[in-house]
């Protein structure tokens, strides 16, 4: 995981133990390099000290050429384990006396130096001359290894790393306790607006953790939340009225309409009655053309009656909710059919496929394939061969039922017309009809949520066809 | 004509539908002894004796009642009501003329206890039709206990 991803606790303490580790570690690099040259500084001065106080001892044994008294005074450096090599020269710059005396000469220098003490391949060494009132007796020469700087340091390294380790583990644990200080209100706001986000409720506050610049977040925050709070009310409020407004317009429309065909049947009701006293009553005083006008006054106030009844069915359409069921289409089809088959008469031959069963409200469905079915038979009644077929076939997520005749069919310029209430495309004359089937069909199919349309070309036949969600 | 047998007793505001429902019933021979009202108020003011039908003879009252529902002043459900829970008129069979079998009321008319309806059809054929079939149905052939002996 990337830094940036990581929670907001880890990334403070990994910031606080990285940077007490990087000043920890700087500390100690400095210490240890300053405590590595003081201590050198000071063993190489302890050598000295010991050369000159040895080269003091020597002067006697150098003066009477007593080698044994040299060499006792050689040995006493045991009591310095470091020293590996020591050695006198006589002033004539020659081998005196070795210490161990076991260490064969070509350990030494073949001859003495002017070299203080100083350290050379791993080893502190050098030469001290040996003087007695100005007169050059001869050199001392002495070697120490390192072996005590060596563990001096590696014990200061020890005890370095174990400060460091023991330092971080205490920076973990008191940066873990105060980390908190500054993460969780960052934490806490966090948290609140996740679930604002998830249970929309805006009631909701951050408690304030202090005046910092969190704490001024927090107010910034709340102040938000207010905001959204208020918008949010006003937008319900909103919906609220436009849904009411919307909902009474729409009752009074229905209102409007139910009553407007409920009350317009009242005075056809009495044309029809009073048509009928005077065919009853009067019929012998007609002559043939007092017949003709009679019965044209009956035909329309039939066709009035009609038009009532349609628009009566499709203003009850808008008020019903639909009622989705699993439905065979086919068993739908057909039955449909049959029901078109006891009130009309034809002479169509009409194939049903195997259509695909589709999630519906049976009886407005039924009432769409008696429109359209109804609709194919009366416009192929004048085809010689009346032939209507009824398919579907799925199309993505869809399936298209289509409903296909050879009767008449339309010409695609009033395409447009062909699904409006009250537009026809046909004379009364030719074809009966209100005007209204389509236009439910329309109604029913949108309510379905899918889409009808029509294809054909005038006196090849028309194709009908809606989809429905598979 | 007050103390004459009243077989039905038409409750209907509009004239012309009362006109074509009294030619429909005579066209049945069932209109002889109809008496038509025009709204609520006058139909229970005749039904229980009252106001202009004071001291009208109570044991008189009509075989049938043909009810339009939609009427000014009281309408036809109110009129149905107070039908239905006067024990004096109870027992009288109720017919509900409507406009519609959409009607909102119906429902409502059936549980006050109407016995029957008949929605006024444009066609008016099928209407003469449907009126004569209830009124000889309940005049006829539907015996109220008690008045067996009229209409005889």
């Amino acid at each position: 995981m990337l830094f940036k991803d990581i929670p907001i606790r880890q990334k403070l303490m990994r910031i606080i133990l990285l940077i007490s580790g990087i000043i920890l570690f700087v500390i100690s690099v400095v210490f240890f390099i300053y405590e590595f040259n003081a201590y050198r500084r000071n063993t190489a001065q302890k050598l000295s000290i010991l050369g000159k106080v040895i080269a003091t001892n020597s002067t006697a044994a150098l003066a009477f050429d007593d080698k044994e008294a040299a060499y006792e005074i050689l040995l006493a450096l045991k009591a310095e384990p470091h020293i590996i090599a020591a050695a006198l020269y006589d002033k004539h710059g020659n081998i005196f006396v070795v210490y161990p005396d076991s260490l064969a000469g070509e350990h030494f220098p073949a001859a003495p130096g002017n070299n203080v003490f100083h350290f050379e391949g791993g080893f502190l060494q050098g030469f001290q001359k040996v003087n007695e009132g100005g007169r050059h007796m001869g050199t001392l020469f002495l070697k120490s290894d390192l072996e005590g700087m060596y563990q001096r340091f590696s014990l200061f390294g020890i005890t370095i790393l174990s400060v460091i380790v023991i330092s971080l583990l205490l920076v973990y644990i008191l940066s873990n306790i105060f980390q908190k200080v500054i993460s969780k209100p960052i934490l806490t706001l966090s948290s609140i607006a996740k679930e604002i986000s998830e249970k929309h409720d805006y009631s909701v506050r951050a408690v304030k953790s202090g005046n910092d610049e969190l704490g001024s977040l927090t107010d910034s925050f709340n102040e938000m939340i207010d905001e959204i709070q208020k918008l949010q009310r006003e937008l319900e409020q909103k919906v609220k009225d436009r849904t009411e407004k919307l909902e009474t317009a729409n009752k009074e429309l229905e209102a409007f309409s139910y009553s407007v065909s409920h009350d317009l049947r009242a005075p056809l009701r009495a044309i029809n009655g009073y048509s009928n006293m005077l065919w009853d009553r009067y019929q012998h005083v007609f002559d043939k053309e007092g017949i003709r006008l009679f019965n044209r006054i009956g035909e329309n106030a039939k066709n009035m009656g009609m038009l009532i009844d349609d628009l009566l069915e499709f203003s009850r359409l808008g008020r019903k909710e639909i009622c989705k069921a699993p439905a065979d289409m086919t068993e739908l089809a057909e039955i449909s059919l049959q029901e078109i088959n006891t009130s009309i008469k034809h002479n169509a031959t009409i194939k049903i496929g195997q259509l695909h069963p589709a999630n519906v409200d049976s009886i407005m469905m039924k009432q769409v394939l008696i429109n359209l079915l109804s609709n194919a038979i009366k416009y192929s009644s004048k085809t010689e061969k009346p032939e209507i077929a009824v398919k579907s076939v799925i199309s993505g997520n869809e399936i298209i039922y289509s409903i296909s005749d050879n009767g008449v069919g339309f010409n695609t310029q009033y395409i447009d017309k062909l699904f409006g209430v009250f537009q026809r495309l046909h004379l009364q004359s030719e074809f009966e009809g209100t005007g209204v089937g389509l236009a439910l069909v329309k109604r029913i199919i949108n309510k379905h949520g899918g889409k009808v349309w029509a294809t054909g070309e005038l006196n090849k036949g028309a194709t009908f066809s809606f989809s429905l969600h598979a | 004509m007050e103390n004459l047998p009243v077989e039905i007793l038409l409750i209907e505001d509009n004239i012309d539908d009362a006109e074509l429902t009294i030619h429909a019933l005579k066209k049945k021979n069932l209109g002889n002894n109809l008496i038509h009202l025009k709204d609520g108020e006058e139909a229970l003011e005749f039904l229980y004796a009252t106001g202009k039908y004071a001291g009208r003879n109570l044991n008189l009252q009509p075989r049938m009642i043909l009810l339009d529902l939609k009427m000014p002043k009281l309408n036809g459900m109110e009129v149905l009501e107070k039908v239905k829970t006067e024990p004096s008129t109870k027992k009288i069979p109720v017919v509900i003329l409507t406009s519609s079998r959409e009607d909102p009321d119906l429902r409502r008319c059936y549980e006050l206890g109407a016995n029957s309806y008949i929605v006024k059809p444009v066609d008016f054929e099928s209407f003469v039709n449907a009126v004569a079939e209830l009124g000889l149905y309940w005049i006829i052939l539907n015996q109220i206990p008690g008045q067996e002996n009229r209409g005889k």
